[in-house]
């Protein structure tokens, strides 16, 4: 049963994208609802984190649409989907190395305000507090006169997330949050991940089964680019073509 | 900020003094200093800060200067009129050079900016009726701001001092604002500020034009010290003087490119005439800051006074 498309908080229709003669994306269509909380899966190579870069607008897709709460966002440059409420973590960690953790967040909060255009103010004081907040919420308000060249991989993780939160989105697509770190920061992080409101939905690529289906409740599966399963989890779990593909045993 | 303007305005009150202790020749070469500063302050917007190392920047020195020689001999028009006409015909053309050169970055970004300013150059050289070609443009008049004559060194050096403070205010007020956080985003990391949702084509097509702006400045300071101008201001070796200034001084710092242009003036100016080779010095001097203090002269200096015992990191 696919919910009503009122309630859709992501949908993609048909999305194809090829890369010279080897197709990343073959129409692949999936429907996210409004605080859902969605695992991409798949091997390596199936097209993951291509989706997400077709979603942001990171690439332009060959075709297809792709609609944000019913808005067709297709054409759309990356930095005008954030604005309608996107946002997003990446696999390799893209944060700003010479600035401080505060400085980080705190650029994630100003792009969302028309100060950011302004040439002659610094910052607002209340950006500086408001991104001091976040790094609280994540564990790293003690790290955040800091740089991010000196703080650890696990707390650049943590980062990542903040930097993503602070902009209180409403469809947050997390890439591999969990990637390389040990089982406690595991745990830290999908205690995070547990703790976004309701009010954000979320779609998340992550390869650690025991923690990501913890978290998941519908669970799409890609293969060659292609949808191959799509489904909550229990039903993808009890998939023969999800298993072959990807579960194992 | 505050600390800033302090320091700016005891140092520029320092250097206000100074000629009155030097003759001529020294005091000229203050002014000049200041002319490449205020152009390396422009380049440093663009390379240091947007991290978009440009080829062509002394276009908008030259045209500016073109411009104001040309609107005041030609054209008949007075000295304020002519340099707001020149300030907005250059940030019109840096508009429009932004376009073009912008749908690049990297090196296909240095490339264009290259052409373009080449384009201008060869204007220049050989659109005689206008520019007067490879003879210049001279007997040029200094504008008299507020009434007040600059035409003796120690005047016009004042005259310098005060736009290279109002220049060098105003840009670190940019670099430091919002909108220059965002700039030093767009430099390292630009994929995710488009995510954050900054509009990175934006940020730094305004950056472009801004420096451009300053350039156009520098122009006008230029062409007032010289009472000439010649093709050879909108060359690759205006810009290559200017990009060695910011790289020697610290790209990305506030004062580097101060540094940096004062020390490639004064190479060039006081030591040539000593050495006819000094283009060989200037060679060896870079050499050295390169392989010192890779950063620059600031970065490294400030480096240097880290290691100091009792030196704050």
């Amino acid at each position: 049963m696919s919910p009503p498309d009122d309630v859709l908080a992501l949908e993609t229709i048909g999305l194809c994208k090829h890369f010279g003669g080897l197709p990343a994306t073959q129409d692949v269509s999936i429907k996210v609802r409004s605080g859902e909380r969605r695992l991409l899966l798949g091997p390596n190579g199936a097209g993951k984190t291509t989706l997400f870069n077709l979603i942001t607008g990171d690439r332009l897709a060959d075709s297809g649409q792709i609609k944000l709460f019913g808005e067709d966002i297709t054409r759309l440059p990356t930095h005008k989907r954030a604005h309608r409420g996107m946002s997003r973590t990446y696999q390799i960690i893209t944060l700003f190395p010479h600035d401080t953790l505060e400085q980080n967040v705190a650029l994630g909060l100003l792009a969302l305000r028309r100060s950011r255009w302004n040439i002659f103010r610094p910052m607002a004081p209340d950006i500086r507090d408001e991104a001091r907040r976040v790094l609280g919420l994540v564990g790293l308000e003690r790290l955040a006169s800091r740089p991010i060249s000196e703080i650890a991989y696990g707390e650049k993780r943590r980062v990542e997330i903040a930097m993503a939160l602070a902009q209180k989105p409403k469809v947050l697509l997390l890439d591999e949050p969990l990637a390389g770190l040990s089982s406690a920061e595991r745990a830290d992080i999908k205690a995070l991940i547990v703790g976004i409101p309701r009010e954000t939905s979320i779609v998340m690529i992550e390869h650690d089964m025991d923690t990501a289906l913890d978290l998941a409740e519908t669970v799409t599966l890609l293969h060659y680019g292609k949808v191959i399963v799509d489904g909550t989890r229990e039903e993808v779990v009890a998939d023969q073509r999800a298993r072959e593909v990807y579960l194992g045993h | 900020m505050k600390r800033i303007v302090l320091l700016a305005i005891t140092v520029a009150l320092v250097f206000a003094v100074l000629p009155l202790f030097l003759g001529d020749f020294y005091i000229n070469l203050g002014s000049q200093i200041m002319i490449a500063a205020v152009f390396a302050l422009s380049f440093n917007l663009l390379v240091g800060y947007a991290g978009l190392t440009s080829l062509g920047h002394a276009a908008f020195l030259g045209l500016a200067a073109y411009l104001s020689a040309w609107l005041t001999t030609r054209a008949g028009l007075g000295h304020g009129s002519a340099a707001l006409l020149s300030i907005l015909g250059t940030v019109v053309v840096a508009g429009l050079f932004g376009l073009i050169a912008l749908r690049a970055s990297g090196l296909g970004f240095l490339m264009i900016t290259l052409a373009l300013s080449q384009v201008l150059w060869g204007l220049a050289y050989r659109w005689v009726a206008v520019t007067n070609g490879d003879n210049g443009m001279t007997r040029l008049t200094r504008p008299q701001p507020f009434g007040i004559a600059i035409d003796s060194a120690i005047s016009f050096y004042w005259f310098a001092l005060v736009v290279t403070l109002a220049s060098f205010l105003l840009i670190a007020i940019f670099v430091r604002s919002s909108f220059g956080n965002s700039v030093n985003g767009t430099r390292d990391q630009s994929r995710r500020m488009a995510a954050l949702g900054y509009d990175v084509w934006m940020i730094r097509w305004i950056t472009f034009v801004y420096a451009g702006f300053w350039a156009g400045v520098a122009g006008l300071l230029y062409v007032y010290y010289n009472k000439y101008i010649h093709p050879t201001s909108l060359s690759i070796t205006t810009s290559a003087e200017g990009i060695l200034g910011v790289i020697a001084g610290g790209s990305g710092t506030l004062v580097g490119p101060i540094i940096g242009a004062a020390l490639v003036t004064f190479l060039k100016n006081y030591v040539s005439s000593y050495l006819d080779r000094w283009n060989m010095l200037l060679g060896f001097v870079f050499l050295i800051i390169v392989l010192v203090m890779p950063d620059g002269i600031v970065p490294g200096v400030r480096k240097l006074w880290a290691r100091l015992p009792g030196g704050r990191k």
